[in-house]
């Protein structure tokens, strides 16, 4: 059975923060469904069409430029562990892990290709017979587009797609036939929060064909003010269209959030440096800490970073502690399984380690009659 | 997550009155919740409005159907077994011919979802194309090379000249 080992760094990519408008914007993902020629597939497929599409994906991997570097990987070979850990570094998906019992997992033939170079991977036998997606670190959607289109035009040429002139490629769901593109932005919008705007910009998303939802973490509440936009249709339009409609408007979004930053910097500076400063204190020290709690602390600590409230503080830091929090990493880091009293005490203690060691922040020196008015003098 | 529709999804102990369509990751997913995890799920803030492809989808599934003739409902896919009823419970199709076999829904469907019916992306060249899949597909080229050029994406314009010079016959 394999484990983490092989996989242990798939899917970070994005954590480094090296993207365009990191601060803001955590990753950019695009995704293509596609389904092969000649199969059934989503709900009507059977374990024969669905072995014969992994064995035939299998074959053409070795042929594809991109997944030069890949290894495939049957969730029945993975240990259940580590089959969550790609769940949670949201390179499977909920349907493809699925919920039942694990012996049902080789008669799905579900898989998942990881490549070790490039942030490209491939879902095998979820709802599509393929899911191709790129995650890549800030507001990239062009360069991640050119990546899953190329990494589509090597597949097409070997795989038979189930292709129609006038619908487009195919999908189980009508919701995602054409294109089959879904095109998504991971963005953080404290600033509008705060200043109680979002309602306004959220609403305004959905005026022009965008859709959003919360990042849910493990009790799948929408916490620290990470929305997700995404494209809407996927008909009608081109990739180019929908991949730069969503540019357009995400960048929108980020010009009002940063300038909802500087509204607060201006008008309510001492209750933010408060507010974050007090985040930060509560992460640095806490002893135990709910993810959800970790996640509306870490979105105020984000926010002084991007201030440079919080000097020295990198973003890179924040996405780790976001990711290796998660259940299946802490207990990956434990080595057993953690019940959720020890599962937050696990997440507070690596949350404190990474803020004492990585980017220590130095609190601001005293004001002048504090340091010299107190203490010293007898 | 639970998967009981009795019990809410979220706190897994009171019981679900809202069943909300949601798309997690690109995946299609219903949620259970109770009154107080509905209400708590508002984002925190006014006026969310709780829009999805899925839920917009599922509400104009419910709704009255034009076109249809009497038959129409029976039908089954011929290919992957599908029925209408399958399809009108979970909202995915099973093959390509599903397509064909249920256009009778689906086109209205379709429009209502994106708008439009006409495929303009990709134009996808199977592997053992055919002169006519060959022609369309030159012209989905030419017109991303367009986009390439209007965009000054000339990197990408490269390539594309160079996809499409692949493909035109040697003699025309
Ligand atoms: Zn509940
Ligand atoms: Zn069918």
């Amino acid at each position: 059975m394999d484990h983490l080992s092989t996989i242990f760094d798939r899917g970070l990519g994005w954590l480094d923060a090296s993207g365009p408008d990191s601060d803001i914007v955590l990753s950019t993902r695009v995704r293509l469904a596609r389904n092969l020629q000649g199969y059934a597939f989503g709900p009507q497929s059977r374990v024969n069409d669905r072995r014969a599409v992994l064995a035939r994906v299998r074959r053409t991997a070795e042929k594809v430029d991109l997944l030069a570097e890949a290894s495939v990987h049957p969730l029945s070979e993975l240990d259940r562990g580590t089959r969550r850990i790609l769940l949670e570094r949201r390179l499977i998906s909920q349907d493809l892990l699925g919920e039942k019992s694990d012996t049902e997992l080789p008669l799905r033939a579900a898989a998942v290709v990881l490549s070790a170079r490039d942030p490209v991977s491939v879902m095998v036998n979820e709802e599509d017979h393929l899911r191709l997606q790129v995650l890549v670190s800030g507001l990239a959607l062009e360069g991640a587009w050119g990546m899953v289109d190329g990494l589509d035009e090597d597949l097409g040429r070997e795989l038979p797609y189930a292709y129609d002139h006038e619908l487009g490629y195919l999908t189980s769901c009508p919701t995602n036939v054409g294109t089959g593109l879904r095109a998504s932005v991971l963005i953080h919008l404290p600033g509008l929060v705060l200043t109680k705007e979002i309602g306004r910009v959220l609403q305004g998303l959905s005026q022009v064909g965008l859709t959003f939802r919360g990042l849910y973490g493990e009790g799948s509440e929408v916490v620290g003010n990470f929305f997700q936009v995404s494209n809407q249709t996927t008909l009608g339009k081109t990739e180019e269209d929908l991949v730069d409609h969503l540019d357009r408007i995400v960048r929108q979004v980020i010009e009002y959030e940063r300038r909802a930053r500087r509204v607060l910097i201006r008008d309510a500076y001492q209750v933010t440096e408060d507010k974050i400063w007090r985040a930060y204190g509560l992460l640095r020290y806490a002893r135990s800490l709910t993810f959800e709690e970790m996640m509306n602390l870490l979105s105020g600590v984000r926010l002084g970073a991007a201030l440079k409230l919080l000097p020295g503080l990198r973003v890179y830091s924040l996405n780790k502690i976001m990711i290796f929090t998660q259940s299946a990493h802490l207990e990956d880091a434990a080595g057993r399984k953690l019940p959720p009293g020890e599962r937050d005490a696990h997440r507070a203690t690596y949350v404190r380690r990474i803020l004492a060691t990585e980017g220590v922040v130095i609190p601001d020196t005293e004001p002048p009659e504090s340091s010299s008015g107190s203490g010293r003098d007898p | 997550m639970s998967e009981d529709p009795r019990v809410c999804s979220e706190c897994g102990a009171a019981e679900a009155v809202v069943h909300l369509t949601q798309i997690v990751d690109d995946v299609a997913s219903v949620l259970h919740l109770c009154e107080k995890c509905a209400a708590s799920r508002g984002v925190n803030q006014p006026s969310p409005p709780a829009h999805s492809p899925l839920t917009d989808f599922l509400s104009q599934m419910t709704g009255p159907e034009e076109g249809a003739e009497s038959g129409d409902e029976d039908r089954t896919c011929t290919f992957c077994d599908l029925t209408f009823a399958g399809f009108r419970e979970n909202g995915r199709l099973g093959c390509p011919h599903c397509y064909t076999t249920f256009d009778f829904y689906l086109k209205n469907l379709l429009r209502r979802i994106h708008g439009g019916v006409q495929h303009v992306g990709k134009v996808y060249l199977p592997p053992d194309p055919t002169v006519s899949e060959r022609e369309q597909r030159l012209e989905g080229l030419r017109r991303k090379l367009r986009y390439a050029i209007s965009t000054e994406d000339f990197e990408r314009a490269a390539q594309l000249r160079d996809q499409i010079r692949s493909l035109e016959p040697v003699t025309r």
